[in-house]
């Protein structure tokens, strides 16, 4: 081992309950193994630190082949189809005591990782500081590639 | 031979997936003195893998991993130590 500790740089670009999991996995198991950790929420993957929306990120069911409930794009505009994936996917994941994005958002953000909110999105979706959950680095593009720059393992998920 | 009055601290993680066991052992590391075991009980296979590859990663030091009957358990020293 090395004495600097070894760093994780991921993007998360998508905000489906599906997609928010991999990264908050990601980055709480390399902080607990010692591990500098950073993501980087950009686009829809804003949404996972949006104060308001995390906790009801959803499925989508269309265009998601192997999601909870098989729904042919089609029929994707009967109301209640993504209501019915996301309640199923919240079971799934709370009978396997897996814990809802705010609590893993925090069991994060408990171990240091360090969240930098995209600017171009907050610009574009008009999101203010105040609306995502305090301790987050308002950050471009050139701030988290130069953080990423140093990292020994950069996912984008 | 490890012998339980050796144990400093158990974290039973049974019934927890990835990254659970991981998250606990490591706030639970994070606690202990350098030198310190820690047994950590486990029923995820994926855990096989994993707490190895945290003790490795770490820096701290798998002391031995038995798995029986979808039950494993872990003993990991804390490194840092002499």
């Amino acid at each position: 081992m090395s004495d600097r500790p070894r760093r994780l740089a991921l993007v998360a670009s998508k905000g489906t309950l599906d997609q928010a999991y991999p990264a908050l996995i990601l980055a709480t198991t390399a902080a607990s193994m010692g591990w500098e950790a950073g993501i980087y929420f950009t686009f829809h993957g804003l949404d996972i630190i949006h104060k308001k929306r995390h906790a009801a990120l959803k499925i989508a069911p269309v265009g998601n082949p192997a999601g909870p409930i098989q729904v042919p794009t089609l029929l994707g505009v009967i109301p209640g189809a993504t209501t019915a994936a996301t309640g199923m996917m919240k079971r799934w994941m709370g009978r396997a005591n897996m814990p809802g994005i705010p609590e893993f958002v925090e069991m994060a953000q408990g171990l240091g990782v360090r969240f930098f909110a995209c600017s171009t999105t907050m610009g574009v979706m008009g999101v203010e500081e105040d609306d995502l959950i305090p301790g987050c680095d308002i950050a471009g593009a050139a701030a988290f590639l130069d953080y990423a720059a140093e990292a020994d393992v950069q996912l984008f998920t | 031979m490890t012998t339980p009055s050796e144990i400093n601290m158990t974290v039973d993680c049974s019934g927890l997936l990835c990254p659970l066991p991981v998250y606990k052992a490591g706030i639970a590391l994070n606690r202990l003195a350098a030198g310190d075991l820690l047994e950590l009980i486990c029923s995820d296979p994926g855990s096989l893998e994993d707490i190895p590859a945290m003790a490795r990663q770490r820096g701290d030091t798998l002391v031995s991993a038995t798995a029986e009957g979808g039950r494993q358990v872990f003993i990991v020293q804390k490194g840092g130590g002499a």
